[in-house]
Parts: structure tokens; sequence; C-alpha cells
């Protein structure tokens, strides 16, 4: 029997809270205690990424299950005599929802963490994913002792085919139908790898998942070793991620530790081991293929399949890969049942997905819902709407991959057909919202240079068609667009979506053809008028200082880099349209709103 | 460290789990020690220590102990309250050590409130 | 380029840059990985690690260490962008410029830098003080913009205050 405590402090120890200075309130918190003689009563501890990023760093306080946000270092020894000592709620930190204009001080009240349904994320900011016995405690490597003594090979497949789970790392291919195609592949040797490299940009759910429960992977992986008969499995984890490769290191060597790696696990007979191994930042090593050739130590350049790697993949041998949430899925289904998993989502889309929402929201953070919720729901009800009051434009789906989709869509549920239908696709997870200060040509512009630097190169249309796109939405940005360029743009993307090699250039037009598809006045706007109705484009717009509201006071002169603003102290100043860059620093640093776009 | 059977596996999982169950609010009973300034001059302390023991040497998991601050009834304290799940709260008052075993043994472990210590039964449920 | 003359300029390199100390470490880093398949990436990776950058000289010394041709050395090297073959600067600022990021306003922070540092986005101070990065998102999108400094994460970093931030880092 584990010792018993009256209070837990669990501060988040995810790469966001860290970044904020959790791992310094930790260490207050634990001195603090002892001074105050409590080490025996009160327990610290430090868990995963709790999903919150934005409010970090981020204490909660069991067994209430109170949720502190933005606690410092400084403010912890108030914190702990107020609660420990004297046995109140700390106000000061509590977390107000802004609709309500309330505090509200239990975390599973919150909007937020309300309208959320765990399973992946079952154990976040529940356990310190350092600690293997932790993870035990939460009913962890049951689900591998369960698969590895009671359960054959076929009816692990069979398990995971009845859940429907589909891979979720953007394709949404069946996991159940890739784990039986390797399977009844032939070899003596097979790998099962593990995809980390979370390459989208604005999307941070497999980090979460492999910071705040790594083991829940590696047991995916281990079972997912025993039903296709591979012995050996490779995470391929971006090296931009080092909280996650500690703990991914920590954990391996744990489980190493009581055998739950390596020969005969459990004394069931199956071998299996798992080994790290670091990304080098290339975008297209997220797909499948350039993943394998990257492992091999060359360049990361994708293949054409046939053959599909559950015949001929790593070293030419049989090979599963799976996207880390995927992997997190599995133990759950062995543990309940596909018919569990099953029962949550929508008729083709089982289970939950993770997404990282992000941008003009107003709650940013990590979220898990069931398939099927409404973009309206994630956005209003768990995102708790726009900040600032300002007005909803887009939400961006599926990263580089996916499309902006307009605010009158709000209410498509989030599935893989109903997302595909918009033109979109609900890819890894990664979900930006937008208001109305964003240019949707600019967006557009911004995601095709990123595919067009990251495009590998081998085959021709993502090569060259990309860069045309990017030229084309420059020109346009830019002031140079002429009659035709949309007609351009869309002959251009479909072309490329239907002769690209692989999934990068299969997919990078979907941020113009769905712009294009729904904020089609705007990139008429540009072209046209040159005009840029969100004021971005800097080539489009003109900085102006009002006279009425000017009162010389010089900031915005001093700030100008240019030089290029000139008047008398407390006289109106002027702006020389000759030399002005459209930095912006006028506009940010005046405190009398006298600057305006134009 | 010697292989795990899933018998080591079991053992791992139930000590682990009467520490870290209180997180996530599976919990059938719930003592609430009242310390506010009051309650730990009149000696809350040793009663929070005797729960404690008690819950140690039983080696319950669902039972979880935990803090309050004044409970407003300075005259009578020390005080807790202990929350059965799917019963009323009950509040304890003028407690001493021998007063909270007896209490853990009757109403924590066999659901049976100890009517003579009791204050009142009922009260507003804390968070 | 004959095996001798390959040690010699990787030798006299090491000399120049005061990097001698590493030599031990990156030779048992090669006999490591020697018979390993797959090895190039990781060696590469350890290897940048010690020397912050890899120049042809120490392209070639690889490859010869490994018994791979030094083209595909230089292939893997020019690939990702993980390995640079320019030295770097005595901090590494790596600015973020994914989705969450850009919306958030990273293009300010950047530009507030550049002119700050008078130093453009891929290059180095000319004291060698910081070298500017882009990177692709850093998954700290809810702390979005990101700056990283070093091993040290910036989050929601207010461009009107990034070059103070920076002038901590001698
Ligand atoms: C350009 C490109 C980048 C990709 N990046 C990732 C990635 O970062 N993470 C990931 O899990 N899958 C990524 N994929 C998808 C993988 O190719 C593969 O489909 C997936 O990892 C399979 O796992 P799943 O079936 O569990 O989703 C990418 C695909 C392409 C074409
Ligand atoms: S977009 Fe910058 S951290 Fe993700």
């Amino acid at each position: 029997m584990g010792k018993v405590y009256r209070t837990h402090i669990l501060v988040c120890a995810g790469t966001g809270c860290v970044a904020s200075g959790s791992l310094k309130v930790r260490d207050k918190m634990i001195s603090e205690i002892e001074r105050h003689g409590l080490k025996d009563e009160v327990m610290v501890a430090s868990t995963g990424c709790n999903g919150f990023c934005a409010a970090g760093p981020i204490t909660i306080v069991h067994p209430e299950g109170i949720f502190y946000k933005r606690l410092n270092v400084d403010d912890v020894p108030f914190f702990i005599e107020e609660l420990l000592i004297k046995g109140r709620t700390v106000k000061k930190h509590l977390f107000t929802e802004e609709q309500r204009n309330e505090q509200i001080p239990i975390m599973n009240d919150i909007g937020f963490f309300k309208n959320q349904v765990l399973v992946v994320l079952k154990n976040r900011a529940l356990i310190d994913p350092d600690v293997i016995d932790e993870y035990i405690g939460r009913d962890g490597y049951l689900p591998t002792s369960k698969a590895l003594l009671e359960m054959t090979p076929d009816q692990i497949v069979e398990e995971v085919l009845t859940s429907g789970l589909r891979g979720r790392g953007g394709a949404g291919f069946s996991t159940g139908m890739k784990w039986k195609f390797c399977k009844e592949a032939k070899g003596e040797v097979k790998y099962i790898l593990c995809n980390a490299d979370e390459g989208d940009p604005g999307a941070f759910m497999d980090r979460s998942v492999l910071e705040s429960d790594p083991h829940a992977v590696l047991e995916g992986m281990i079972i997912g070793g025993k039903a296709i008969g591979a012995h050996k499995g490779y995470i391929y984890v971006r090296a931009e991620y080092p909280l996650a490769i500690q703990r991914l290191n920590t954990a391996i060597g744990q489980a190493r530790d009581y055998g739950l790696l390596g020969e005969n696990i459990f004394g069931s007979g199956f071998d299996f081991d798992i080994e790290l191994y670091y990304g080098a930042g290339a975008f297209v090593c997220g797909e499948e293929t350039a993943l394998m050739q990257s492992i091999e130590g060359k360049r990361g350049m994708p293949r054409p399949r046939p053959p599909f790697p559950a015949h001929k993949g790593l070293w030419a041998k049989p090979t599963v890969l799976n996207n880390v949430e995927t992997f997190a899925n599995i133990p759950q289904i062995i543990m309940r049942g596909g018919a569990w998993f099953a029962s949550l989502g929508t008729e083709t889309s089982k289970g939950t997905k993770v997404f990282a929402l992000t941008g003009d929201v107003t709650n940013i953070g990590l979220i898990e819902v069931p398939m099927g919720i409404t973009l309206r729901q994630i956005v209003y009800d768990i995102g708790g709407g726009i900040k600032n009051d300002k007005g909803l434009k887009a939400i961006q789906i599926g990263g580089p991959s996916g499309g902006c989709l307009p605010a009158s869509i709000i209410d498509t549920p989030v599935d893989y057909e109903s997302i595909v239908k918009t033109g979109a696709i609900v890819g890894s997870g990664g979900m930006v919202v937008m208001d109305e200060g964003n240019c949707m040509v600019d967006i557009a512009k911004f995601f095709l240079g990123f595919t067009a630097e990251e495009s590998c190169g081998k085959c021709t249309p993502c090569r060259v068609g990309t860069a045309i796109l990017l030229e084309k939405l420059t020109d346009i940005s830019e002031g140079r667009g002429k009659d035709g360029d949309i007609e351009i743009l869309e002959t251009v993307g479909r072309n490329i979506i239907s002769s690209s090699l692989c999934g990068l250039g299969q997919t990078a037009p979907n941020p113009i053809l769905t712009t294009i598809r729904y904020f089609r006045d705007e990139y008429e706007a540009h072209i046209y008028d040159k005009k840029c109705p969100a004021k971005r484009c800097k080539a489009l717009i003109t900085f102006a200082i009002d006279p009425e509201k000017c009162t010389g006071c010089t900031l915005c002169k001093r700030n100008c880099p240019q030089q290029c603003i000139s008047g008398e102290k407390k006289m109106p100043h002027t702006i020389d349209q000759s030399l002005c860059i459209r930095c912006s620093l006028c506009y940010d640093s005046c405190k009398f709103d006298a600057i305006t776009v134009a | 460290m010697a292989k795990l059977k899933i018998d080591d596996l079991k053992k791992i999982k139930e000590k682990v789990q009467g520490t870290i169950a209180i997180r996530d609010g599976s919990h059938r009973a719930k003592i609430t020690v009242h310390m506010g300034t009051c309650g730990i001059a009149a000696g809350a302390r040793t009663i929070l220590n005797a729960f404690m023991d008690e819950v140690n040497r039983r080696g319950v998991t669902d039972v979880i102990l935990t803090t309050s601050g004044c409970a407003g009834l300075c005259s009578k304290e020390p005080m807790a309250t202990v929350e059965v799940r799917g019963a009323a709260p009950v509040k304890y008052i003028e407690l001493d050590e021998e007063k909270a075993k007896r209490i853990f043994a009757d109403h924590v472990m066999d659901e049976k409130p100890v009517i003579e210590f009791a204050l009142v039964q009922g009260s507003e449920t804390t968070y | 380029m004959n095996p001798y003359q390959i040690a010699k300029e990787y030798n006299a390199f090491l000399q120049n840059e005061s990097l001698t100390e590493f030599k031990d470490k990156i030779d048992s880093i090669l006999e490591d990985y020697r018979e390993r398949r797959g090895g190039l990436i990781p060696v590469l990776q350890q290897v940048q690690e010690y020397l912050k950058f890899l120049p042809p000289v120490v392209q070639n010394y690889v490859a010869l260490g490994l018994g791979v041709p030094s083209s595909d050395v230089y292939g893997v090297v020019s690939f990702y962008s993980f390995f640079s073959m320019k030295p770097r600067g005595r901090h590494l600022v790596r600015t973020c410029l994914g989705t969450a990021c850009y919306v958030k306003g990273i293009q300010k922070v950047i530009d507030k830098i550049e002119r700050g540092f008078d130093v453009t986005m891929g290059g180095t101070t000319k004291d060698r003080r910081f070298t500017l990065q882009g990177v692709r998102c850093l998954g700290a999108c809810g702390l979005a913009p990101v700056v990283v400094v070093d091993e040290n994460t910036l989050g929601q970093v207010d461009h009107a205050k990034i070059v103070k931030m920076l002038e901590k880092y001698e």
C-alpha cells in the first residue's frame, strides 16, 4: 500500500509550462512545504502537458481538482501558506471564464476541459511521466500483458479492426488493415515504426502525448509488434523536441529495467525492443517512405509505392509505420475492447482526436474531442470564442495539406469524410483559428512558402509547381496580380495534386484552393483593386498620421527605423511615403491611435 | 531489477493506486479536516494524523483525506466532515484521536455515521 | 583526395578552430558506428554537437571514418536543415516559422531582431554573437510567438521587448 497524502500538488512540466518556469515553481513548492514541516502530508509531483499551455505555469491541487494558472515562483510562498496552512483556495490564480465573467476553481468545470473526452490523454496531468510506477498505477502495461499472454496476433488485429481506428498521422488509413497486411507479409524480420516527426506547423499533439504519457506509446508499439511479428521498433522523433526525447529515453530505460522491453516479456516468450532515432529537420521525412530512407541514413526522399511498406519497408523488410497518437490509442482498445472504442465518434470516424487549438482563440491549448463534434463547439465551447471580441474569419485545419474554412460552415462535423468535402483534411490535428485581421492570400502564401521550401525536389510537379504557385501569390500580394491569375492558381494546383509523387505535393495546393473557394473576393480585391481588405499585405497598404489625433509626442519619430517621420514637438507629424517600409512600428507604438492604415 | 511477472505488475499497481487515487476523484469517501487557525490551535493536526494513520494501516485506496479552512464554528474545533458517496455529509465536532479512530471504523468503513459525535447531518458540500 | 590528405586537412582545421580537444571523441564515435547500418545521420548529429558546424573537411573525414563516399555525406548534410556548413554564433536564436506563431506576429519579432543586431535570417552577427535561424514549428504553439535561444524557450514574445531580452546573452 502506497503512502497516503492529504494533498497532491501537481505542477505541469510540459514544454509550454517549463518555458514559463514551472520547474522552478515545483522546486520552490517543495522547499516551502519542507519549511512548514508538511513533507509527510503533502505530495508535490510534476506531470506532463496539461494542454492549457497559454495559462502556464499551471498547478492542479487534488483532491478537489482545483486549477491554478500563472502561478510563478514568486507567488509560491503566499500560495503554500494560503492553501496548506490556512486551508483556502487562492483566488488570485483561479481561472476566469470571460463570457461568464466568473472564477471557476474546479478544473473539470472550466469549459476548456469540461467539453473534452479523454482517451489518448487519459493520464494527462494525473501522473508523473518519469515514474513508470505511476503509469502502472493507472492500469499501465496491463494491456501489454493481456496481448502477450492471452491473445494471438490474429485476435489483436481483429480487435483493432473492430475498433475502426484510423491512422492519426494525417491520411486516416485503417490501422487494423495496415497491421493485417504486414502480419500476412512473408519475412522473418519485420519492423514497427513510430512516426514522431510531427512536421505540421502549428501542431503539437504528438509532442504532448510523448511528454505526458510516453509509456502508452511504447505499449502500443509492443502490442503492434506482437500482432505483426516484429521484434524491433524505432521511434523517429524530431530533434527539436528535447523534452520529449528525454522522457522517451527515461521511459524506455525504465521499461527495460522492469523487463517490459527486452527478451521474454512477462515470460510470454515474446521479445521486443525499441530504439530512438532523431530526425534532422526535414518536413518530408514525415512521409513514410522518406522516413525509412532517413533511418537508413540517406537523404529522406519518398519513393513511389507500391511496393508498400507492409511488404517492403525499412531495409526492404515488411514494416508498419504508425503515428504517435495512433499507438497511444492501442492499449485502451486492447483493454476495453474494440467495440467500446467504436462506440465513440461517428459511423466512419471512430474514437477521439487530439487537436492543437491555437491562433486567435481565447483558450489556446491541446484538446481531445470525440470525432463528429462540430467546429463551432470546438471554437466556442472549448476555445471560448475569439479573442478581443473580434469576428471569426477562418479555421485552418490540416496544416499545409489542409485548408481554411470560413465561419459560414462552422457547423461542419469534424470527421474524415465531412472535412474532406470542404476541401480541407482532418490531418494530424493542427487547428489554427483566425480572426478578421488575417488576410487569406497572405495565409495561402505562408503555407506555399512552407511547402515550396520543404519539397524534397525529387519529382518535378511538386518542386516546380509549388514554386510557380508561390511566385503567383507573391505577385498578387505585392500588387502585381493580373486578370486570370486565379485561374492559373487553380489549374496549376490541380495538376500538382494529380501528378506529384507523395502526399506533400498531392496536398500542397489545398491551402490555395480552399481560400479561393471560400474567399475569392479577397483575391479579387488584391488583383483588381490593389487593396488588401485585412490590411496585412505590406505592398498594398499605406500608413498615415491623422493630424487631428497626433499630439506631437515624437514617439513614432524616434521609433521609425527609416527615419521617415518628421514633425516638430507638439505639432502633428507626417510620414514620407517614399521611404516608408510599412514595418508598422509607428502604428504599434502610437498611444493616441493617430496612425491610420489604408 | 528482476523481470516483472504479471503478479508483480499487479502489486505495483495496488501500491501506487493508494497514493494516486486522490487525483482522479473516483473515491468512495472523503474526510475533510477543518484546519483554519483555530482548528490548528485546537489540535486539528493530531486528528489529521490519526485519520492518515488509519488510512495507511488499513490500506484502503478509495478514501481520500483532505483539509479545508475554518468551518466557522471555532468553539467546537477540532472538526471534520465525512462524506460517503451517495449519503449526506456529516460534520463532527470536538474531536480527539480516539473519536477519530471510531469515526473511521464506523462511518468511513462501515458507512454508519457516529451520531453522538456529530453536529448535524447535511450541510453545504465543499468542493 | 587520398586518406592521408583528408586527415591532414581535418587536423589543420581542428587546430585553426581550436577544436582539437574533441578529436578523440569524434574518432570514437566513428569507430562505434563503423559497422552499423544507417549510422551516418546519428554520427553527423553527434559530431555537429561538438564542432557546431560541418564544413567539407569534416564531411570528408566522416566519410573516410565510416567508409562511405563523401558525396553521400554531402548529400545528407545539405538535405537536412539541422546540419550547418557555416560556423554558428555563440548563441543560436531560433524563431518559429509555424502557423500559430505566424498568426501571432512572429514576423515583427524577427524584424526587430534583424534590425536590432544587424543580422539577416540564416546569418550570423559579425562578432559571432548570434546566429538567427527560422525553424519549423517548435511544438510550443500554445505560447506563440515563440523564440528559442540556445536551450531556453521564450514564449508569448513581445516584439517591443525582444531586443532587450536578447541583450542578456553575451
Ligand atoms: C509530407 C508528409 C509529411 C508527413 N508528416 C507526418 C508526421 O509528421 N507525422 C505523422 O505521423 N505522419 C506524417 N505523415 C503521414 C505518414 O506518411 C504516414 O501516413 C503516417 O505516419 C502513418 O501513420 P498512421 O496510419 O498512424 O497515421 C506525413 C505525410 C506526408 C506526405
Ligand atoms: S507554430 Fe510556433 S511553436 Fe508551433
